[in-house]
């Protein structure tokens, strides 16, 4: 019986090593959450989702979820290297170096890393650019806040967190000159429980329009519960909180997969730096809460349509800190590397910067 | 700062202590028998994951709350067989339990995370929420945190009031004696011990039901060590652990509420301040002057063979 089985088993690797020469494309995905945690890995999985629908049997994807940012990473990334994929996406900032490092190691894998700014001869990055989301929601909840008062959980103290900040608080001020941001910092991308005292501590102090840098739906459940509005985070959350949910700014990663699968398959592909938003389709302004009332969703539809068209560009100077230092020039917009070094609250800002 | 705030801020310190409270309450009984069990963190994790499951699938939060309260006491059960029957050292066998509850709770739990149940609504209790003050802060939370003040009322009642309490007591301070009289020290440390797991569940059950309401792997997030030094800081007196818990609960939100007031503070050392508290807690009491009055059972870790003598 066991000699039997063992003579099937030897059939198949022979059936598999002769299959080789028309084996298909192999891509590989890292993701730092699990792919259920309704916000950033669960974006990323539907990206790849949509990707092999897209390819059918010309592709085969593989992922790995839940990859701590640490010596694991480097690991998980050099076994999808030998495990022959031809493409891999790392998705966390975390898996920078990791990524790095695997790449000079497998010189014909091509490597793709999302939030980071290292790259290399086959390894190149990708982004969003999350603040044209956050100028947008920025501009409904300073229509829609009683208090004048948002409330903000952040994540880390980095500068895609503090563009971020600043994108909602510019949105905000132009429909409402009072408007107040309050800002508590976490220091974690998902841990519902804290994510959750936070929501309730800014709650106690007046705010009424809830924004997260956090991964969890619970920020927006707690707003739900205590009556509050607020605004969805890298995915669709308006089902956890129907009446709270103002909308979603929702993460699209497919467009950039395919092009990018399609460019390795071709050997058209060069490592660049990508930035993808509302132009590229993929960031979305989804599920827009149809209780809101009209002039906000008009001007929730007017502000999204001139960032997409290019007409407004958040980032454009003159641009003060909230020390009063000129941090962007007169009719200056942000280069994309000057984005990614926003260190600095635009004047307007009470609260300090961490540290 | 206004008394709406303060109220507002010590009604969240009861809501954060709470699943701290759960689970010292547990931990005390358990310690009083003479058994040190550190698998609280684990126990509590698959109480969490376990009720979440069954809520999620039922859709009924109180079989939930059953399902956590059940699966608490089969992993303190395991603890207990290992302990008690085969002899195994209680320090060991509990950060085992834990490592092993952190593990599994993840793998039995990782279809559902990012789900989310409907939890409990508060009940505000018609005239005691009327109390100035004090009426808004106690009377106006969901159901868990009004089993949680009954029961610190009926542990510290059987505790300190009844033979239950006695017998308890005796077996956690000199198991030998208490063997002489007749009482069943393996069946008293066995019951200790499944309390022990029972509340963990609960506590577990708390943070994935009513708090978020959903589940994450290790959202317990170290509470289960807190409550450990809990029930040290408090010398093994219930009274002092319910002060204790709201204590930490407050020291565990204190840094989101400073931030939004905006203070400059590193919000990195802020959030230090529950885990400082409980290290300073634990130096001090650790300190030989104090041991005196520490009221630690004294068979405390100690495993119990019945065919020895003393």
């Amino acid at each position: 019986m066991k000699f039997k089985s063992l003579l099937v088993g030897l059939g198949l690797v022979a059936g598999i090593s002769i299959a080789q020469a028309e084996e298909p494309f192999k891509v590989g995905f890292v993701y730092v959450g699990p792919i259920g945690d309704h916000g950033w890995s669960y974006e990323h999985n539907r990206g790849r989702e949509e990707l092999q629908s897209f390819f059918g049997d010309k592709i085969e994807t593989t992922f790995v979820e839940n990859v701590p940012e640490g010596a694991d990473a480097q690991r998980v990334i050099t076994q999808l290297a030998k495990a022959g994929n031809d493409l891999i996406f790392t998705t966390s900032f975390g898996f920078m170096n990791p990524t790095l490092k695997v790449s000079k190691r497998f010189k014909k894998t091509t490597f793709e890393h999302a939030t980071g700014y290292k790259r290399s001869k086959n390894m190149g990055t990708y982004t969003l650019r999350t603040y044209e989301g956050r100028y947008v929601s920025g501009v409904a909840a300073g229509m829609l806040t009683k208090t004048n008062t948002i409330g903000y959980i952040a994540s880390f103290p980095i500068p895609e967190v503090f563009r971020d900040i600043n994108a909602v608080y510019m949105g905000a001020k132009t429909v409402n000159p009072d408007i107040d941001i309050k800002i508590v910092w976490v220091n974690t991308w998902y841990d519902p429980g804290k994510e959750t005292d936070a929501a309730n501590a800014l709650i106690d102090q007046g705010v009424d329009i809830m924004l997260q840098h956090t991964d969890s739906p619970a920020p927006l459940i707690a707003a739900q519960k205590r009556g509050i509005k607020g605004i969805g985070q890298a995915s669709d959350m308006s089902h956890f909180a129907p009446d709270a949910h103002i909308f979603s700014i929702r993460d699209n990663w497919f467009p950039y997969y395919l092009k990018t699968t399609q460019a390795v398959m071709d050997g058209t592909y060069k490592p660049q730096d990508f930035w993808g938003g509302f132009k590229d389709d993929m960031l979305n302004v989804s599920s827009i809460n149809t209780n809101l009332p009209i002039e906000v969703r008009a001007k929730i539809d007017e502000t999204y349509n001139a960032i997409r068209s290019g007409e407004l560009k958040p980032f454009t100077g003159p641009i003060k800190d909230n020390s009063g230092k000129l941090v962007i020039e007169a009719n200056h917009t942000l280069t994309d590397k000057e984005l990614s070094q926003v260190n600095w609250y635009i004047e307007g800002i009470k609260a300090k910067m961490p540290n | 700062m206004d008394i709406d705030f303060i109220t507002q801020i010590l009604f969240a310190a009861i809501k954060t202590g709470t699943p701290l409270l759960f689970i010292a309450l547990g931990e005390v009984i358990c310690e009083k028998s003479g058994v040190l069990n550190l698998g609280q963190e684990g126990m509590m994790l698959m109480g969490a994951v376990v009720g979440f499951l069954a809520a999620y699938t039922t859709g009924s939060a109180g079989l939930g709350i059953f399902g956590a309260i059940f699966m608490g006491m089969i992993m303190s059960l395991i603890f207990a067989f290992l302990v008690l029957h085969l002899g195994a050292n209680q320090v060991a066998t509990g950060l085992a339990l834990t490592i092993f509850g952190t593990g599994l709770s993840a793998f039995v739990g990782a279809d559902v995370v990012g789900q989310t149940v409907q939890g409990f609504q508060p009940i505000i209790i018609p005239l005691l929420s009327d109390i100035p003050l004090l009426g808004k802060i106690l009377f106006t939370h969901d159901l868990l945190v009004y089993v949680s003040f009954a029961m610190a009322g009926s542990v510290a009642y059987v505790a300190n009031r009844t033979r239950t309490g006695l017998v308890l007591k005796a077996v956690g301070e000199n198991p030998h004696a208490a063997n002489a009289i007749g009482i069943k020290v393996l069946r008293v440390r066995y019951c200790a011990i499944m309390f022990g797991g029972a509340m963990a569940g609960l506590s577990g059950a708390y943070m994935s039901l009513v708090y978020t309401p959903m589940w994450i792997e290790n959202m317990s997030s170290g509470r289960g060590w807190i409550a450990l030094a809990l029930v040290v800081f408090a010398s093994w007196r219930i009274g002092n652990i319910m002060l204790g818990a709201y204590l930490f609960g407050l020291a565990s939100i204190m840094h989101l509420v400073l931030q939004g007031m905006g203070w400059s503070i590193s919000p990195n050392l802020l959030a230090m301040l529950p885990y400082v508290a409980t290290v300073l807690v634990m130096v001090i009491i650790s300190a030989d002057k104090f041991k005196e009055k520490l009221l630690a059972p004294r068979s405390l870790g100690k495993p119990f063979d019945p065919r020895q003598m003393a």
